[in-house]
């Protein structure tokens, strides 16, 4: 059987939700067995191929994280918003009541980094859905390696995932 | 007097004067609900209880019971309803679940979690709401407030104090605290009063308790919302 091609981005987030994706442990050598990496912090390939699936970790803080999501969106068949920041901003978000130029002005003072290679902060943290059509939210500050692997399975076996008891959680 | 009605199909008895939402629960049957408790009138506010009876949505709170009344209840429809609700709950305020110590003990994520409510599906607000830390027993920290009035109500009718109130209309209505200056430490508010124990969600919070019960072997950890009543977590 031809395996699916899975790709991963992490944007505004703390790489929490795929230390979980490594925590469900010995099943990654099934998962491997059906899928092959794309472009993810796990291979470091730089472009992103025609996928099957996407997994976001983290919201929107700046103009490359959105840059990012697009191309990942434009690449996938199935997007996935892993994780309490790609749903909601998560963490990231809560300076979202706060004005951002007083936000950097109050970590760096008058000298605020404007190299021309850094990407611009937005005015507000957005959850993924904000930009791009999102297919599916697994919720969880990370979603635990048990949902993580309960998802997978199901997506790898044509089941629609439902988490139950124990499996949805938004901390 | 005594009956009988049908809540999706099964009978369901009840006594004089209680609610579809009282019968329901005292027979072991799960309607989602959050502004409704049982020591409290009904409010009727939240809607999360909205049920179906002889065609019209009513709020199972502060519907009466009736001889032969079917009400519908676990319907796709109503399922819709109810997540919509609370995900307009959840982008109205400032629900960090993550930051908040109130995770696994709260209702509000109880009831997501029941209704699978895995996105927030509305923009958010992200209001700016501070908190008031004045007093010396119980932070509250207004971000997280649904409007259920539990604390109004219990501040009010069993503690005789009447602390909490709700203040101005419509989205920009809010919690406030019966105090000259708006702090809680001004008010007669004490740690052991039902107003603080009553609250659903993480508003009203007793200082220094927060990890005494760490994330994971908490209420809705244990056992749902939802589940049958023998199991289910309670507050």
């Amino acid at each position: 059987m031809k395996k699916l091609k899975v790709a991963t981005a992490s944007l505004a987030g703390c790489f929490g939700c795929h230390m979980s994706l490594l925590d469900i442990d010995e099943r990654l050598f099934t998962l491997l067995e059906k899928v092959e990496l794309d472009r993810s912090p796990l291979t470091d390939f730089k472009q992103f191929g025609p996928c099957d699936l996407g997994l976001v970790e983290g919201g929107l803080c700046n103009a490359e994280n959105v840059e990012v999501l697009r191309e990942l969106r434009r690449h996938c068949k199935v997007l996935v918003a892993v994780g309490a920041c790609a749903i909601n901003g998560g963490l990231p978000a809560q300076r979202n009541h706060l004005d951002v130029r007083e936000c950097l002005t109050s970590v760096y003072g008058r000298t605020v980094p404007d190299d021309p290679e850094l990407p611009l902060p937005l005015d507000r943290v957005h959850a993924i859905n904000d930009v791009v059509k999102v297919d599916y939210f697994l919720p969880g500050c990370p979603p635990s390696a048990e949902a993580l692997w309960h998802f997978l399975d199901d997506f790898l076996n044509g089941r629609t995932p439902h988490l139950g008891h124990g499996l949805i959680s938004y901390d | 007097m005594k009956g009988t009605f049908t809540l999706d199909g099964s009978e369901v008895p009840f006594h004089e004067g209680q609610t579809v939402l009282e019968a329901a629960r005292d027979a072991g049957r799960y309607i989602p609900h959050l502004c409704a408790h049982p020591e409290f009138e009904p409010h009727g506010s939240c809607r999360v209880c909205t049920v179906k009876a002889e065609g019209r949505m009513a709020a199972a709170c502060t519907l009466p019971a009736r001889e032969g009344l079917a009400v519908e209840s676990a319907t796709d429809e109503l399922r819709e309803l109810r997540r919509g609700l609370v995900q307009l709950l959840f982008v109205e305020g400032n629900h960090f679940c993550p930051s908040c110590e109130k995770s696994g003990d709260c209702q509000l994520q109880a009831v997501g979690y029941a209704l699978e409510v895995r996105s927030l599906h509305f923009p958010q607000l992200f209001p700016d709401r501070p908190l008031d830390a004045s007093h010396p027993d119980v932070l509250l920290d207004f971000n997280r407030c649904i409007l259920c009035e539990l604390c109004v109500r219990a501040s009010a009718e069993v503690d005789h104090k009447s602390v909490f109130a709700l203040g101005g209309r419509g989205i920009d209505k809010h919690l406030i605290v019966n105090a000259e200056s708006g702090r809680l430490a001004d008010t007669s508010l004490s740690v052991t009063d039902t107003a603080v124990g009553v609250c659903p969600v993480g508003v009203i919070l007793k200082k220094g308790r927060g990890f005494t019960v760490p994330l994971g072997q908490r209420t809705y950890d244990r056992a749902p919302i939802d589940a049958p009543p023998e199991k289910a977590g309670k507050p």
